[in-house]
C-alpha cells in the first residue's frame, strides 16, 4: 500500500509527481513505456504559451497563465534551458485582423500579460525573415520555449531524489476501487494499491477515467508532424511565429528551440490509432508549404528530421483536471493536449496540494529543489571545461560530434537514478545523436557504452525498448546463397 | 555456338555487350563502343573472376580482421571461398598479407590479411 | 597556447596526405588530430578492393591503402593525437582541441589544413514518411558495424541510393549472408560506377530500381517493410507503381556533405555548388594560411585524387607556414559553365600559380560523346573528348603551370561542358 500512484511519466505525470514529492506522502509512478517523455512530451511544438488562445475561465486559460508565470521558476531551479522568446500570431488578411484583435480581447480577459499588434513593420523589425504577406501580428511577449523532454528527466530525476519510486514497463490495464483506495493492476501482471491515483496516462486516460466515472471522457488522437532544421539557422527566428488558430488548433508554426534548431509544424489530424505516429507525405507536404508562408526563404535543404507527435484532444474542449464527483481520490490530468506542456508546472502544484489535503499530507522538511545533474559540456565555458576535464578525463572523448557531447555525460546519463536505458533515452538526455548527422557517428559508440553500463551484448541494446533492436547477432550463423 | 549479353565496365557508358561463343572461345563482341569492351568480354565470357573480400574471426576478440584473395579467383568459386574464410580462426599477431587460408577452394590463390592487429587489440 | 607551424585537423586519407606531403616539404613542426582511435578515417571500414591504381599501380582494399599512408607517417615520425576533437578554429588560426589523454588545449599555428572528411545524408533530410522504428541507417554506419566492429545491422536488406557505398554495401551484407532484396535509386542513372553495379548487384541478382524511391517505412519498433515506388520525370512518386518489399533494414547512400562546422567556425567562405571551403589552385580557402582538401572540400569518388589533392595541400601549407607572407588575392574567377557544376578551384592566381591546376568538376547530368572546354576571358585554353560523362563520375582536366603565364591580369576562367 502505498499514498499515491501517478499513472504516466510524461511532463504532466512527473509534474505531478515532484510537486507530491514535496509531502510527507509515498509515491509511485508507473510508466507503460521504458523511460519517462515517450508519448505527446517528447513530440510537441516545445512552446510555454502566452495563453491568449483558450475562451477565458476555462481550466486551459488558468493553468496555462498559472503554468506561464511558473516556468522560468521551475526551469531555473532544475537548470533546464528556457527561453523568453515572444511569440507573434501572424495575420495574413484583413479577416486575420479582425481575429488578432478578438484573441488579443480573450488574452487581455485571462490575464496575459504584455498584448499588443503590431504593423508590417514592427513585424519585419522583430522578424526579419518573417514570410512577406505577414501584414501584421499579436505580439506576446511573455511567449517562451523550453525543452519539454529535458524537463521531464530532470522532474522525474528530482522526483526520484526525493523518494518517488519510478516502475517502467508498467502499463496500467485497470484501477478498481478497492477499501477506500485504488486497486492499480498492470498488463505485465504487476498490481499496486494507492490510496489516491493519479490519472495522466496521456491518451490513454480516458481509458482509465471511464473505469472509474460514469462521467464518461473520449479522447481522441490527434497527429502532428514536424520538421526539425539544422542549427546552422539558428537566429532565423527569435520568436515563435504562429498563424491564426482554426478549430482544429494553432495550427502550423515556426519556432527556434532552445538547443539552436527550429521546427515547423505541426499538423493537425484526427487519426484513430493511439500509438499511429506515422509521418505522411501530405503531411509534411502541407508543413513544407506553411513554411514558405512563415518564412521567406524556408530552407529545405536544412531538414535535419521528420517526426509526428498524437496530442491527447478531449471532447470536453477543455484540459479534465481534479476529482469527478463519482470517484473520490481519483484525480485526472486528462485531455492535455496544447497547451498541455505549458500547464504542467501549474497542474503539478494544483494537483499535488489538492491530493496532499485529501490524504491529510504535510509539507516536509527535507524535499531538495536543487538538481544533481552531470556537467553538460557543450554549453561549459573554458574554464568550465577546464575544471570538468581535471575532475573527469572522459569529458575530453567527444562522442557526439554534431552536439559536442562527451563520453562523461553519456555514461552519467545512464547511471543517474531514472537512467538512460535505450540509444533514444541517451539521445533525449545528453542530445547525442540529435544533430544533423542523425547518429551516423556516434551510434556505434554509444551502443557500446551502453552494453558496458549495463552489462548487456550489443544485440539487446534497442531503440526506444521492445522489439526496436538495433542490431543482430554476428552474420556468420546466416547461411551463405 | 551459345550467346550472352553482358554489361561492360570499362566506363561509364556501361555498354551492352553481346557476346558470342563458340567452342569455349569469344566468336565475336558486338555493341562495344571502345577497343576495350571486346578485351572485357574475351576475359569475362570465358574465365570470369572476382577479388573476393571480407572478413575472418580472431580469436579472444569480437572484431573481425577484413581479408581478401591474394588474386582474383574464379567467379563460380566466390561462395565456396567464402565459407572458407568463415570457417578460419585467425590468432593474433597477425601482420598485412599473412597468409589466413592457403590455396583457397583449390584455386591455387592464397587468402590474405588486408589488416593488421596485435594481441593487445580487443 | 602553443606555437605550431602546421596543424592538420582529420587523420583520413586527406589528413594522412597532407601531412607526410608537408613533412617532405620540410616542415618540422605539424601536428596531426583524429578523432577516431585510429588513423585512416573511412579506410579501414573500406574492406574491398579499388583503392591506389593511380598512386600505387596497384589495386589495394582500404585498410591497405591507409596502412601505406600511416607507415609513412611513422616513418617521418609526424606526431599525431588521435582520439581528439577539434572544437574550434579561428580566423587567426588558433585551434582548441579536446582529448582525454591531454585535456583541452590551444595551438597557434602558421597553417591548418582543413581535411574533416563528410558525413552522410540521412533519412531526415529526404524527409522519407513513416514510422520511425529501428532498423533504418546510412550505409556507412552499417559499414562500420559489418567491417570493423563484427555486428550485423540487419538481415533482409533494402538499399536505397545507388552510390558506390551502397553497391558495396549490397555486396557486403550478402557475403555475411543478408538477403538483399533491391537497390532502389531515384535518378534514371546509378551513380556508382559501372564495374560496382555488375560486380555488386548483377552478380548476384540483386536488382538495380531505377528512378524509382521508397515513399514509405513500416514497422513500430524494427524496420518491418518500406514501400517502393517509380518517380516521374520531376523525381515525384507516380501513384499506382507501389510496391512493399518485406526487411528488417533500410541502408541509405543518398549522398555525402563536407563536414565544415569548422570551416564555418574559422570564417571560411563555402561554395554552394560544392558544400566545401572556396580554394584557391593552392588549395587555400578564403582565410589567409586555411588550407582544404579531401571530401571537406569536395566529395571524391577516388581516394587515390583525394591523395594527390591532399598532398598539394600539405606542400602549400608548407610553403605558407615557411614564408609566413600573405599571398596575393587571386584574381582570376573560375566559373561554372553550362553543363558544368562545382569547379574546384574556384580562384586562380595567375601570377604565381606553382603546380599544374586541376580543375574538377561534375558534369550537371549525363552526356554523351562530350566536350568539355576550358575558356579564360572567352579564349579557349584547353578542350577534352569523353565518350561520358555523369554526375557519378568526377571529371579532372588538368592546365599546365605555364599556361597561365600568358594570362596574367585575366579575371575570369570558364568551363563548360556541351554534347
Amino acid at each position: 500500500m502505498t499514498d499515491v500512484i501517478v499513472i504516466g511519466a510524461g511532463v504532466i505525470g512527473c509534474a505531478v509527481a515532484r510537486e507530491l514529492a514535496r509531502f510527507s506522502l509515498r509515491v509511485v509512478v508507473l510508466e507503460k513505456a521504458r523511460d519517462v517523455a515517450e508519448g505527446a512530451t517528447k513530440s510537441n511544438s516545445a512552446i510555454v504559451h502566452a495563453g491568449h488562445d483558450a475562451p477565458p475561465d476555462t481550466h486551459k486559460a488558468r493553468f496555462n497563465v498559472m503554468g506561464n508565470a511558473l516556468f522560468e521558476a521551475l526551469c531555473r531551479e532544475l537548470d533546464v534551458p528556457f527561453r523568453r522568446n515572444t511569440s507573434l500570431v501572424a495575420a495574413f488578411s484583413p479577416a486575420d485582423l479582425h481575429a488578432l484583435e478578438e484573441l488579443k480581447a480573450r488574452g487581455d480577459k485571462s490575464g496575459v500579460p504584455g498584448l499588443h499588434i503590431a504593423k508590417r513593420s514592427e513585424v519585419r523589425a522583430l522578424e526579419p525573415a518573417i514570410g512577406r504577406e505577414v501584414c501584421a501580428a499579436l505580439v506576446a511577449p511573455t511567449g517562451a520555449i523550453c525543452c519539454p523532454y529535458e524537463l521531464t528527466f530532470r522532474l522525474a530525476e528530482n522526483a526520484a531524489a526525493n523518494g518517488v519510486a519510478f516502475h517502467f514497463s508498467c502499463g496500467v490495464r485497470t484501477v478498481a476501487r478497492e477499501d477506500g483506495g485504488w486497486r492499480v493492476e498492470t498488463k505485465e501482471g504487476r498490481s499496486f494499491k494507492a490510496r489516491a491515483v493519479v490519472n495522466a496516462a496521456g491518451l490513454y486516460a480516458d481509458v482509465l477515467n471511464n473505469q472509474v466515472s460514469a462521467e464518461k471522457l473520449t479522447i481522441t488522437p490527434r497527429r502532428g508532424e514536424y520538421l526539425m532544421i539544422d542549427k546552422a539557422y539558428a537566429g532565423s527566428f527569435r520568436a515563435t511565429v504562429f498563424q491564426v488558430p482554426t478549430p482544429m488548433g494553432k495550427g502550423i508554426l515556426v519556432t527556434p528551440t532552445v538547443d539552436g534548431t527550429l521546427m515547423v509544424g505541426p499538423t493537425a489530424e484526427n487519426i484513430a490509432d493511439k500509438t499511429d505516429t506515422r509521418t505522411t507525405a501530405e503531411g509534411l507536404a502541407k508543413i513544407r508549404q506553411a513554411a514558405s508562408r512563415l518564412w521567406n526563404g524556408f530552407p529545405v535543404n536544412g531538414v535535419i528530421a521528420t517526426f509526428a507527435g498524437l496530442r491527447a484532444h478531449g471532447d470536453r474542449g477543455d484540459f479534465v483536471i481534479g476529482e469527478p464527483p463519482d470517484a473520490p481520490g481519483f484525480f485526472n490530468a486528462a485531455a492535455m493536449d496544447s497547451p498541455g506542456l505549458t500547464a504542467a508546472p501549474a497542474v503539478g502544484a494544483y494537483l499535488a496540494e489538492q491530493i496532499a489535503g485529501k490524504l491529510g499530507a504535510e509539507k516536509r522538511s527535507d524535499f531538495v529543489a536543487a538538481p544533481t545533474h552531470w556537467p553538460v559540456f557543450r554549453s561549459m565555458s573554458m574554464e568550465g571545461r577546464v575544471a570538468a576535464l581535471a575532475l573527469d578525463p572522459a569529458h575530453g572523448h567527444i562522442v557526439c560530434r554534431c552536439e559536442n557531447v562527451s563520453e562523461a555525460e553519456i555514461r552519467a546519463s545512464i547511471r543517474c537514478r531514472i537512467g538512460a536505458r535505450t540509444l533514444d533515452g541517451v539521445k533525449r538526455r545528453t542530445r547525442a545523436g540529435m544533430g544533423r548527422c542523425q547518429g551516423g557517428f556516434c551510434t556505434t559508440r554509444i551502443l557500446a557504452i551502453l552494453c558496458e553500463e549495463l552489462g548487456l551484448a550489443p544485440e539487446e541494446v534497442t531503440k526506444f525498448g521492445g522489439g526496436s533492436h538495433v542490431l543482430f547477432s554476428c552474420g556468420k550463423e546466416l547461411p551463405l546463397p | 555456338m551459345s550467346a550472352q549479353t553482358i554489361t561492360c565496365i570499362g566506363c561509364p557508358m556501361g555498354c551492352r555487350l553481346r557476346v558470342l561463343i563458340a567452342g569455349g572461345q569469344v566468336a565475336s563482341v558486338d555493341g562495344a563502343g571502345c577497343g576495350r569492351g571486346a578485351v572485357y568480354a574475351r576475359q569475362e565470357c570465358v574465365c570470369p573472376t572476382r577479388m573476393v573480400t571480407s572478413l575472418v574471426r580472431v580469436q579472444g576478440r569480437h572484431a573481425p580482421l577484413s581479408v581478401k584473395t591474394a588474386r582474383p579467383v574464379p567467379k563460380e568459386k566466390i561462395f565456396a571461398c567464402l565459407q572458407s574464410i568463415r570457417a578460419a580462426r585467425v590468432t593474433p599477431p597477425v601482420r598485412i598479407g599473412d597468409v589466413i587460408v592457403a590455396d583457397v577452394c583449390g584455386t591455387g590463390v592464397d587468402v590474405v590479411a588486408t589488416m593488421a592487429c596485435t594481441e593487445g587489440d580487443s | 597556447m602553443t606555437d605550431i607551424d602546421i596543424v592538420i585537423i582529420g587523420g583520413g586519407p586527406a589528413g594522412l596526405a597532407a601531412a607526410v606531403a608537408a613533412r617532405e616539404a620540410g616542415c618540422d613542426r605539424l601536428l596531426l588530430f583524429e578523432r577516431d582511435e585510429v588513423l585512416g578515417g573511412i579506410l579501414p571500414q573500406c574492406i574491398h578492393t579499388g583503392f591506389g591504381l593511380h598512386v600505387f599501380q596497384e589495386e589495394l582494399t582500404g585498410p591497405e591503402y591507409a596502412q601505406r599512408f600511416i607507415d609513412r607517417v611513422h616513418a617521418l615520425e609526424i606526431p599525431v593525437q588521435c582520439g581528439t576533437t577539434v572544437l574550434d578554429v579561428t580566423r587567426d588560426r588558433v585551434v582548441t582541441a579536446v582529448s582525454p589523454m591531454c585535456g583541452l588545449r590551444q595551438f597557434r599555428a602558421k597553417a591548418i589544413v582543413l581535411a574533416m572528411g563528410c558525413r552522410e545524408r540521412t533519412r531526415g533530410a529526404l524527409m522519407i514518411p513513416g514510422w520511425r522504428p529501428a532498423g533504418v541507417y546510412t550505409a556507412g554506419l552499417a559499414q562500420r558495424w559489418v567491417n570493423r566492429e563484427g555486428w550485423m545491422p540487419g538481415r533482409r536488406v533494402v538499399i536505397l541510393g545507388s552510390g558506390d557505398i551502397g553497391l558495396i554495401m549490397a555486396r557486403r551484407m550478402m557475403f555475411e549472408g543478408a538477403k538483399v532484396l533491391a537497390c532502389v535509386e531515384l535518378m534514371p542513372y546509378s551513380s556508382g560506377l559501372t564495374r560496382n553495379v555488375v560486380q555488386c548487384l548483377d552478380d548476384y541478382d540483386i536488382p538495380l530500381m531505377l528512378s524509382h524511391t521508397v515513399t514509405d517505412i513500416h514497422g513500430r519498433e524494427r524496420v518491418e517493410g518500406v514501400t517502393v515506388a517509380q518517380v516521374d520525370a520531376q523525381r515525384m512518386p507516380v501513384p499506382g507503381t507501389e510496391q512493399r518489399f518485406d526487411c528488417d533494414t533500410l541502408l541509405l547512400s543518398v549522398g555525402l556533405i563536407p563536414e565544415n562546422e569548422l570551416s564555418k567556425a574559422a570564417g571560411v567562405e563555402l561554395a554552394e555548388a560544392t558544400a566545401g571551403p572556396v580554394v584557391d589552385e593552392s588549395l587555400q580557402t578564403s582565410v589567409s594560411g586555411i588550407f582544404a582538401c579531401g571530401n571537406v572540400l569536395h566529395v571524391h569518388d577516388l581516394v587515390d585524387e583525394v591523395t594527390r589533392e591532399s598532398a598539394q595541400a600539405g606542400r602549400a601549407a608548407a610553403a605558407f607556414a615557411r614564408s609566413a607572407a600573405g599571398l596575393p588575392p587571386p584574381a582570376l574567377r573560375v566559373r561554372d559553365g553550362a553543363g558544368v557544376r562545382g569547379v574546384v578551384p574556384q580562384a586562380i592566381c595567375a601570377e604565381r600559380v606553382a603546380e599544374d591546376v586541376s580543375l574538377m568538376f561534375r558534369p550537371t547530368a549525363v552526356f554523351k560523346d562530350a566536350t568539355a572546354a576550358v575558356k579564360i576571358d572567352r579564349v579557349e585554353v584547353a578542350r577534352q573528348r569523353f565518350r561520358i560523362l555523369t554526375p557519378g563520375e568526377m571529371v579532372k582536366l588538368t592546365l599546365p603551370k605555364g599556361l597561365f603565364a600568358r594570362f596574367k591580369g585575366a579575371c575570369e576562367l570558364t568551363v563548360e561542358v556541351t554534347e
